[in-house]
Formats: structure tokens, sequence, C-alpha cells
């Protein structure tokens, strides 16, 4: 009776969930880009291996309870003491050791993927945006195009693009699900996110790092498009929009929620991204390797790409 | 006008107001209850000034209790909130509180308390010792933790709860962008319940290390003591990072240093880091103990001795080196690089596996047993496949590429609880059912503990799991509300239902508790489940010095060699025991530490430097006082034991 409840509860669960994946796939599940996917199939495959152990051990549960439960056996019998054998023993370990082995060497191939510039685009320069966050805004500064967006992203198709991150305030993250995985964006160094999207739409991105009272709307849009298309749309902000200010850019910054606008020039100039130091102005701001080995900022620091 | 101000609730509702009203009453009753029944003395005599190790404990499991309640009301608003899109039962201001106060609550004080609960009622019985090493500041300790829990509790009526999460990054969590004191409760309530907890680790080392029965070898030990004395190795080890980060966190905030702001030199990168040092070697100090509780339950109901003994010292002994190197995965995207995260990576995925060899070790308990189904092995069977689900997915989230996906979604919201539930909550009422004739001297209901195991994991599954699916889906954790175009709210929906079945379970065992002291028996002798270890070997209820005669410890299962072999426990006669006195002293301390804390909040400067001179002369009263405890004389105890005897039939 009550094991029959474990398994209504099991499918039930299982039923629930197969539904709803197969209706519509789940953003993380969907990519559109190489990052993005990269992670999907690191994921799906860990599932598999996660769901593989979770029914061996559920399988050994429900046997030895079903096999050895008091009910079933003789009045007088009295259970051995055992205390233990070292190759079963070594088999239970030797098993895990293997598998976490497999997935490390995945994880850290995986890791490497996704902090390099896309696989397949590696011959190409890629796209520097500036992603800054302010209470509870995103402002997106092109360089290269001299233009600066806010909440919403227009990104060309098929090309690398190397989002710099920062924030005016608290720590948020900047997370595109279907691009790729989220980094955090914090208000004393740069981190740098390498994403692409290998066919065009439009996706959710969002802060993901909790930031205060308008957390929940701190979300933006963004649209992948053919490279002529963007040019077009480059083009037609240059001849529409109104220069940004840095008097308009202070007025931005306040906190609340804002919708999309669109100016031409990019905060860069007047207010510079937060360079590398960990603040730590009067000691050497470069040896901080204690906590935290920040090497890729030192390779990308904002000078860099400041001439594209 | 501007001091008062700071006083009042900043966002205040009639959630709040309600709860105002509600504990007010509460107060109004207990205190007109206990005069109008002439208690008062009896409470200070037999409770408030007691350094008894068992009634220590009592006072941590009701205030465990109670907490689990106030916890798991906050999570089922921020359930109700989320079962529907645009909900408006809460504003992002009060989910922010609410998220803020139950992530503490649940962890600092309910399942910490929790833990502490059977450290103190068990460790020293089950090494036949008569009381911890350190009474008095056993009592201290306790105290300390109720005034920073009542002192964080306090928060939502005056000046308002925390709001930057239980995790409280900088800068989000300095004056700038946190501007009621809720923040400043947060720092000095933890800090003063932390210091009580890291004297309790202190407490029990030293116990456990000097106060074995004879006999008692380190690997003699049971194995809930032994992962006992690993937690608070961790904890001793653990604690100082948080005190360390708390002082840092109440300068920044009270005096205007800038260890963690956006200017000046801060690093909110060191919050983060310091604070998971601490954070995640924290969780181990929950989970083991959980571990040592199954162990214990499991081997005694299935009847059998615990399988490979050994492999679960040297797999504890492992998981707790580990616990302190793996803390950065809590932010492979904070942009450290690929080779720091490979590292954090690899050494996460590696706890793995000596929890794995544990979770075999007790499918080969089982195995050739005679099982038993009774509740707390109910709640031990259903806890190994819920915590394995629970645990893989952990290791989907060591992956440090795909961690960033799952980072800050509900995927880990459900991850953690999948492994906290199970593991720690499942273990402290397996525990609690266990050892509840030990400590009351009658059984909880059996029937009404079943279903409260099985309501409870319905429950749990339909809440927990559709987490899962909504994280991979995009929903960030901490979000108040969502639109209806992003489709979580079937799931949510289902994660309402499934917590309010969770109530349901919760309102079960209160009921249970209730229904069992009117009508259980009390005639159950001193060891009704037939186990194994020696905590079962002396009477119900337990008097004040544990054993009359020190027993004799010849294996890791004393009590049962001394039932099944002839192995003879109590050797020689009965001699005047030295016993503590009771003192005041350590509650009065502990109050005045509340008000410093409260003054502190609030940076009411002459209240302060009067508490901490106070509190300084505690000390100095302390350490010039004379008080050589007392014997119990050998007539007193025989007296005691023929009764207890007595009782027993
Ligand atoms: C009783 C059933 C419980 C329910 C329904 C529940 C519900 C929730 C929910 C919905 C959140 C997510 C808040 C958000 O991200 O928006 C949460 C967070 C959390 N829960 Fe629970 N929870 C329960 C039990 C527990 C227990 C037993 C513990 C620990 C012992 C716990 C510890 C936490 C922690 C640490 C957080 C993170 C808080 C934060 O983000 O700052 N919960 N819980
Ligand atoms: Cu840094
Ligand atoms: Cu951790």
């Amino acid at each position: 009776m009550k094991l029959k409840m474990k398994w209504i509860l099991l499918t039930m669960v299982i039923t629930i969930s197969t539904v709803l994946t197969a209706c519509e796939p789940l953003l993380v599940l969907d990519p559109k880009g190489p990052q993005a996917k990269t992670q999907a199939d690191d994921i799906m495959l860990s599932i598999w291996l996660m769901l593989g152990i979770v029914i061996v051990v559920l399988a050994i549960l429900v046997f030895v309870l079903l096999k050895y439960r008091a009910s079933k056996q003789p009045k007088d019998y009295e259970p051995p003491h055992i205390e233990g054998s070292p190759i079963v023993e070594a088999i239970c370990i030797g098993i895990p050791i293997i598998i976490v082995i497999f997935l490390s060497i995945v994880s850290v191939k995986s890791n490497y993927e996704v902090e390099a510039t896309p696989v397949g685009y590696e011959d190409q320069e890629p796209l520097v945006i500036y992603a800054s966050s302010s209470n509870w805004k995103w402002h997106f500064s092109y360089p290269e195009e001299d233009i600066e967006t806010v909440n919403y992203l227009y990104i060309p198709e098929d090309r690398a693009i190397e989002f710099k991150l920062y924030s005016y305030g608290p720590i948020t993250s900047f997370w595109i699900p279907q691009l790729g995985g989220q980094k955090y964006a914090m208000s004393d160094m740069i981190t740098t996110l390498h994403l692409a999207a290998d066919q065009p739409g439009e996706f959710m991105g969002r802060n993901a790092n909790f930031s205060g009272a308008g957390f929940a709307e701190n979300t933006f849009e963004v649209t992948a498009m053919s490279p002529a298309e963007y040019e077009e749309w480059v083009e037609e902000v240059h001849e529409t929009a109104s220069p940004l200010t840095e008097e308009k850019f202070e007025e931005l910054l306040e906190p609340g929620h804002l919708g999309r606008s669109t100016y031409t020039g990019t905060h860069l100039e007047f207010a510079p991204p937060p360079e590398h130091d960990h603040g730590s102005a009067n000691t050497d701001g470069e040896e901080d390797s204690d906590l935290e080995g920040h090497e890729e900022h030192d390779a990308h620091n904002a000078e860099e790409h400041s001439n594209h | 006008m501007d001091f008062f101000d700071r006083f009042a609730v900043p966002h205040p509702s009639f959630l709040i107001y309600a709860s105002m009203v509600g504990i007010g009453l509460t107060m109004l009753a207990i205190v007109v209850g206990i005069t109008y029944f002439k208690k008062w003395g009896y409470l200070w005599r037999e409770w408030i000034t007691t350094v008894d190790h068992k009634r220590i404990g009592i006072m941590y499991l009701l205030t465990a209790l109670l907490m689990l309640f106030r916890g798991g009301v906050d999570g089922i608003m921020m359930r109700y909130q989320l079962s529907m899109p645009e909900n408006t039962f809460l504003d992002s201001q009060h989910y922010n509180e609410v998220f803020t106060t139950h992530g503490v609550v649940m962890i600092l004080f309910m399942a910490m308390p929790f833990i502490i609960f059977f450290f103190n009622y068990l460790v020293p019985l089950q090494i036949g010792a008569r009381d911890v090493a350190f009474p008095r500041l056993n009592a201290l300790s306790f105290w300390l933790f109720f005034m920073g829990m009542g002192l964080f509790n306090l928060s939502f009526i005056i000046g308002g709860s925390p709001d930057a999460g239980w995790t409280s990054y900088f800068p989000l969590a300095g004056n700038e962008f946190s501007t009621s004191v809720g923040t400043n409760y947060y720092m000095i309530a933890i800090q003063i319940a932390g210091i009580g907890t890291l004297m309790t680790g202190i407490n029990f080392i030293t116990t456990i290390l000097k106060m074995r029965a004879p006999g008692m070898t380190l690997m003699k030990m049971p194995m809930f003591t032994w992962s006992a004395f690993i937690a608070n190795v961790i904890i001793v080890f653990a604690f100082p990072v948080l005190t360390v980060l708390l002082a840092m966190g109440t300068m920044d905030r009270l005096f205007g240093t800038n260890f963690f702001t956006t200017d000046n030199g801060g690093m909110d990168m060191l919050w983060a880091n310091l604070f998971w040092v601490w954070g995640h070697p924290e969780v181990y100090i929950l989970i083991l103990p959980a571990f040592g509780l199954y162990s214990e339950i499991i081997p005694t109901f299935a009847r059998r001795n615990l399988y490979g003994y050994k492999s679960m010292v040297a797999s504890m002994v492992i998981i707790s080196v580990l616990s302190f190197l793996v803390w950065a995965h809590h932010f492979f995207t904070m942009g450290q690089g690929p080779f720091a995260n490979s590292i954090f990576s690899i050494t996460t995925m590696a706890i793995a596996i000596p929890t794995g060899v544990k979770i075999f070790n007790w499918l080969f308990t089982l195995w050739k047993g005679k099982i038993e189904f009774t509740t707390p092995m109910l709640y031990s069977v259903l806890f190994i496949p819920l915590f394995t689900l629970g645990g893989v997915t952990g290791v989907m989230l060591a992956m440090s590429a795909a961690d960033y996906q799952y980072h800050n979604t509900m995927f880990l919201v459900a991850h953690f609880h999948n492994v906290i539930i199970p593991g720690v909550v499942y273990a402290m009422l397996a525990g609690l059912t266990f050892y509840w004739p030990k400590i009351f001297g009658f059984m909880l209901n059996e029937r009404l503990g079943k279903w409260t195991a099985w309501i409870l994991s319905v429950g749990f599954v339909l809440a927990f799991i559709p987490m899962y699916i909504t994280g991979l889906d995009g929903q960030a954790r901490r979000m108040y509300t969502y639109s209806e175009s992003t489709g979580f709210s079937l799931l949510n929906m289902v994660s309402f239902v499934g917590a309010a079945v969770m109530a349901i379970a919760f309102v079960l065992l209160v009921y249970n508790i209730y229904y069992s002291i009117r009508y259980s028996p009390r005639n159950i002798g001193s060891d009704p489940w037939d186990a194994r270890s020696l905590e079962w070997a002396t009477h119900t209820p337990v008097p004040e010095y544990n054993f009359a005669i020190t027993p004799q410890v010849a294996s890791t299962q004393a009590f049962w060699d001394s039932k099944k072999n002839g192995h003879e426990l109590y050797k020689g006669d009965i001699e005047k025991i030295h016993m503590p006195n009771n003192s005041g002293l350590p509650f009065i301390m502990s109050c005045i530490f509340f008000v410093f804390g409260f003054a502190l909040v609030f940076s009411i400067w002459p209240v302060v430097i009067v508490s901490l001179i106070g509190i300084l002369a505690c000390l100095a009263y302390r350490s010039f006082e004379k008080d050589h405890g007392r014997y119990i004389s050998v007539e007193e105890i025989k007296e005691t034991e023929t009764r207890l005897r007595g009782a027993k039939k």
C-alpha cells in the first residue's frame, strides 16, 4: 500500500514534467547560440547520468525493503553482524569516483569554452558591448557603433559578442538564458561574458541577482537580427536618436524603472567603467590573488577595447 | 521625532499589524498564565537558571519548533505570493523581507538549535557522561543564542526586517541601498547567537574528548557522537569567520568604515567570499548530525549493526575537510575565470564520493536486516531516495559552466531544499520521534506519525520538484512576481499546493504531540524501541545525574551487547556524585547582551556603553565567584534509582 503510493507519486511527477517539457521547451534547454548549446548539452548529459544514479539507489532500496522487512521473515530470524567488506566498499567508492572524474573533465572543458570566444567564431573580431546595470535598469553601450540603449539590446546574429559587465549599485547578474549563462556585474570591476546568437529571434534577458525592491522587473529584451538589419538599425539610430549627455545619463541612473530608450554616443566617454583594482588604489592593485584570481580581467581590461 | 521614526516599521501592512497584535496578545497570555498558576519561581529555579544539559536541550528544542513554524509561515506566504502571476498579496518590499527572514530563521534559528538540542540531549548520554564539560558555559550558550533569536524576531515589529537576503550581499546590504535598521538587526542578532554557537562547539569538543565512559575509545563512539564531534570541529573553524565578517559588516553600517562598500576601497566580493567560507561549512554542520541520527535509527530498526562503521567515520572526516574547500561554488559567475572555477567545481563534486559511501552503507545496513517500519524508520527510508535526488542535483550545480545557467534560479532553490528538508528536517523529525520517549516518558502516536511522514513527503515533492523545471525555464529566485507570459504560473500553483500540504503535515505533528500527551501510555520502560546505544541504558525519565554508576563500554553498541551478549555495563558501587549548581548569571548576562544588541541596532550609544559595562561586570563577578557545586549523596541516588525502577514497570 505504502510502496504503491510512492510509485503513483513518482509516475505523477514524471508525467507532469514530461508533459510540460514536451509542450514548450524550457528556455535553458532551448539554446539559440553556441554557449547556451554547450551548457544545455552538459545539463542534459548530467540529467541522464544522475537519473541513472537515482534509479539505481531507488531500485536497491526498494529491493532490500521488500526482501528484508520484518513481516516477511520468520519470527526467530536474527540478523547477522556484518562489519563491512573491503571489496564492496571499494566498488561503492570506485564507481562514484569514475563518474566524478568524467563529469569533472566535461565541466572543466565546458568552462574554458564558455569563458572564451564561442567555438566557430574565433576568426572574427567580437562585437564589444558594455552592459551596466543601475537600480533597476540596463544600459548598453556600443562603443564601436557609438550608440547607447536602455533596457533593450539589438545584436547581429552569427557574430561573437563580448559583453563587458559592471554595475552602478548592488551586484547584479546579466543573464540571457537562451544565449548563455549569467555573469555578475559589480561596481568595482568589469567582468566579461562571451555570447553569440546563431539565429535571429527575440530573447528574454534579466538581472538574475537580487538587487532590491525593483529586482523582479529588472529585465531587458534582446533581439538578434541579420547583420544587414543590424547595420540598418545602427544607421537609423544615428539619424534619429538624440545624443547622450552627462546630465541625461545622471538622470537615467536615478533608481526606478524606465522603458526603452536610445541615444547616440555612449556614457563611456564621461563615465568610464571601473578599472579592476578592487579599490585598493594606494597599494598594488593587481595583486589580489589571495581570495579570487580574476585573471581574465587583466587580459581584457577596458583599455584594450577602447580602440575598437 | 527623527529618533522615534527609526523605531517605526518602514513598510507596515495589515499583515504586520495583525502579527504585532497576535504576538502582543500571546505574550500577555503567557505572562498572565504564569502569574496565575504561580509558576515564576518554578520557571526560574528549574529552567532559567538550569545548567542541566537535558533541560538546556529541551529549551533549544522548544525554540527550534517555534521557529520552524515562524519560518514555515514565511515559506507559505512566499509560495502563495508566487502561485499566481502578478499577485498582490505581498509587495516587493515585503517579499524581500519575508525571504530574508525565512532564510535566516530556518538556517540559524530553526535548524541550528534543533541539532544543538540533539547535541545537548544525546551526546552526554551516548558517551556515558554526567554532563557536558562546561555546564555553565552551556547555559550561557543557550541564552545568548536565545537572545539573538529574540532580537532578530523583534526586527519586524520595531524598525523593520532585513531585506537583503539571508546572504546579505554588499553593497546591497550597505547603508546606501538598505536604509532601514533591518540589516543592523541581521548583523547583531546573528552575531550574538553565533557567539553562543561557537562556545557550544568548544564545549562539545571538550566533552567528547574528555568525558567518555571508560572503554569508549574514539572508534567505539556511537555514530551520532562522531557526527556531533565533527560538526563541532567545523563550528570551531567556521564560526570565527562569521564573527569577523559580521563585525566588519556592522562597522560598515554603524561606523562608516568601507570594507564592503562601492567606493573608498570597499570590496563587495570580500563579503561573498567570507560569507561562504562560513556558509558552506555551515550546511555540513547541519547535515552531518542528521547523518548521525540516521545512522542510529536505521540499525535500530533494521535490527542489525551499522554497516561500514569505519568508512562512515572516514567519510565524515573527509567531508568536513572538503567542506572548507568549496565555498566559491556559490559564485562561479563572479568572473574568477575558468581555472579557479574548475578547481572549485572538482572539489565540490568530490564531496559526492564520501556522501555516496554513506548512502550505500545505509543501504547495506538494511541488507539482511529485519526491517520494521516505525515512524523514525519511515522518515529514514524516505530520506534515502529524496536526499539522493537532492545530492545529484548538487553535482549538476557543481559543473561550473552549467551553473552559469542554474545560478540564482529556482533550480538552486529546489536543490537546497531538496537536500535540507529530507536531509535535515526529516532527520530532526525522525530523531524527535525516536527520542521522544526517552525525553518525555511516552511515545508519540505511531499512526499519526506515519501519516505526518507521508503527507510531508507528498507535499515536499509537489512543492519543490516543480521548481527545478521553472528554474530551467528562466525563473530567477527572489522574484516577488512574474508576468502571465512567462508561463510559470501552473507549476508555481502546484508548488503552492505542495507547500500547503506540508503545512498540514506540520499541524498534524502538533496534533500528534497534543494527542500523545493526553492518550499515550506512560508505562513504556526505558527502552521502548529495543535500541542499541548507551543513551537507552539509563532510566526514563533520565535522572539528573544520568547514570548512577558510570558504564563500562566495550563496543560501538554497548547497550545492545549488554542485552544480547551479557556484557556488564555497571560495575562497582554507587558513589556520591558531584554536580554543578544552578546559576542565574548566564541568563542575566544574556539579557544585558540583548539590551546591548538592541541599543547597537539603533545606535543609542549611552545604553551601549552602560550595557557593555554590565557585561564586563558579569564576567568580573563570575571570575571571583566561588562555587564548587554540590554532591548528591549515596542515599539520595539509591532512593531515586528505586523510584525510577518502580516507575518502569
Ligand atoms: C517548510 C517548507 C518550506 C517552504 C515552502 C519554503 C519555501 C521557500 C521559498 C519559496 C524560497 C525562495 C524564495 C525566493 O527565492 O524567492 C525559499 C528560500 C529559502 N529557504 Fe525555504 N522553504 C521551506 C523550508 C525551508 C527549510 C526547512 C530551510 C532550511 C533549514 C529553508 C531555507 C531556505 C533558505 C536559506 C532560502 C534562501 C533565502 C534567500 O534567498 O535569502 N527553507 N524557501
Ligand atoms: Cu574582482
Ligand atoms: Cu556550498
